[in-house]
């Protein structure tokens, strides 16, 4: 038996074999946890820290590209872009003038009404500094982090609409997963008629899915959809996608929606991050409940 | 011709510690460049490229651990889960380490389709735990498996040059 086995005259250490096992083992032990739990968060920004300089050295090049680029633009297009912008203002005064005026008379409606006025959210600007380059995963890593006072879960978007919504937070960085991947989904409305919604992202850039929609719903193509507010973490009122295609197979319960994001999902340099989390009421428990749990409410009013 | 003198000049072609981590370093910031679209479905994956030159190269060098702790590198600049890339590139260690003396064997042409399922097998580690974890696969991106694999000998005689000792009289 032992003569089969080969001569080992150096010390190498345990075999290829084991080393791979226990490796093996380790990244299915932290793959297991970090899925399942979040102790990994800190060790993880505590590594991006040091990762940080090198990411930046990294984007370097291109972003030096971009402002070289930018610098040269020509005085001619300058120029023009002025004037259009100077037609456009002219353009915008006359409908801000307009708008003023509706501003006022939904004020004075609202007052009728004793609705509480929903305060215009506070801002701030943050640029793209990183995409991913997973090709699973839908996420972008903007340049404001714990240090600016984001927080997950907060919302991201651009100036025409919503863009995602920050997941994990380091110190100068911070996570946005987009509208569009796999796992995200955003509670909507449609702005036509009111109809409430859930749209999903589709792991593709240019598309989101409308599931779970019946055949005979009023739906139709160019119909926009809107935040609902209803899950209270989405502020209600913005615009999230339009309509593209609508496919209604009767061979299935559900109509076939796709959806294109309406914000510049994969465009912008410059997004912006909403700084509120909206507070909704909490909650009202569950009104079915178990029999041990009535029993334990029945003492309580016994007392 | 040319392979055959650089395979055997193999175990003369001198190595350092610090050329091998600045080679890892060097593939690490190479894979974190912003790609972007097109560029990324086709983005190869240099560091298992290196590595896997290590590990077949040197395997005495390079082992699993190595591999292991770079892959926990990326998985942090990635932003995928912790262990992902680190189980994929223990796995490729491993095979490189356990083919590295059938690798050898071959010039670089042969070379090239006999690392191409090793490669393979990192990422299809990689996207299999993706599966199990997300529940989704997207199949563009085993095209990089593949854009790796032709980068093979580009990679073997950049790496093979710079271990070359500069001051070789008798080399044109």
């Amino acid at each position: 038996m032992e003569q089969n086995q080969p001569l080992r005259f150096f010390n190498r250490g345990p075999s290829p074999a084991v080393r791979l096992v226990f490796f093996a083992l380790l990244s299915l032990l932290l793959l297991f946890v970090d899925v399942r739990y979040r102790y990994l968060e800190s060790i993880r920004s505590g590594l991006s820290v040091l990762l940080y300089p090198l990411q930046r050295l990294v984007t370097t090049p291109s972003k030096l590209w971009h402002e070289i680029d930018d610098f040269f633009v020509s005085h001619n297009s300058l120029i023009r872009d002025n004037s259009e912008l100077r037609n456009q203002h002219t353009l915008d005064i006359a409908q801000l003038l307009q708008l003023q005026v509706l501003q006022a008379e939904n004020q004075h409606l609202r007052n009728l009404l004793m609705v509480q006025q929903r305060a215009d959210y506070p801002m701030q600007l943050a640029e793209i500094m990183y995409v991913e380059r997973d090709i699973f995963n839908r996420k972008i890593l903007l340049d404001k982090g714990g240090q600016a006072n984001v927080l997950a879960g907060q919302i991201v978007m651009d100036d025409s609409g919503i863009v995602g919504q920050v997941t994990r937070v380091y110190p100068w960085m911070s996570e946005v997963t987009l509208i569009t991947d796999k796992d995200h989904s955003v509670p909507v409305q449609v702005l036509r008629n009111g109809l409430r919604a859930v749209v999903f992202g589709s792991g593709d850039t240019g598309e989101l899915a409308l599931r779970y929609i019946p055949i005979s719903s009023d739906i139709q193509n160019g119909d926009v959809l809107v935040t609902s507010g209803i899950d209270g973490t989405y502020p209600p009122g913005l615009p999230v996608a339009k309509v593209i295609q609508v496919e209604r197979d009767p061979a299935y319960p559900f109509a076939r929606i796709l959806c294109a994001p309406i914000a510049g999902v994969d465009k912008h340099r410059q997004l912006l991050i909403l700084s509120t989390l909206l507070k909704l009421p909490e909650r009202p428990e569950a009104v079915v409940e178990t029999a041990t749990d009535k029993s334990k409410n029945g003492k309580r009013g016994g007392r | 011709m040319r392979d055959r003198i650089l395979q055997d000049q193999e175990f003369q072609l001198p190595v350092s510690r610090i050329f091998i981590a600045a080679s890892l370093f060097v593939a690490l910031l190479l894979d974190w460049l912003p790609w972007q679209g097109m560029w990324l479905v086709f983005r190869p994956d240099f560091v298992a490229l290196v590595l896997l030159y290590w590990c077949t190269h040197k395997p005495y060098h390079v082992g699993i651990s190595i591999a292991w702790t770079v892959g926990i590198l990326a998985d942090v600049a990635d932003a995928s889960l912790f262990g992902q890339h680190a189980l994929a590139y223990s796995v490729l260690a491993f095979s490189g380490i356990v083919l590295h003396r059938r690798v050898l064997m071959f010039n670089l042409h042969q070379q090239t389709l006999q690392v191409f399922p090793l490669l393979l097998l990192a990422y299809t580690v990689y996207a299999a735990v993706h599966w199990q974890l997300r529940g989704s696969i997207s199949w563009e991106y085993f095209i990089g498996s593949v854009v790796s694999t032709l980068l093979w000998a580009p990679v073997t005689i950049l790496l093979q040059a710079w271990r070359r000792p500069r001051a070789a009289p008798d080399q044109l």
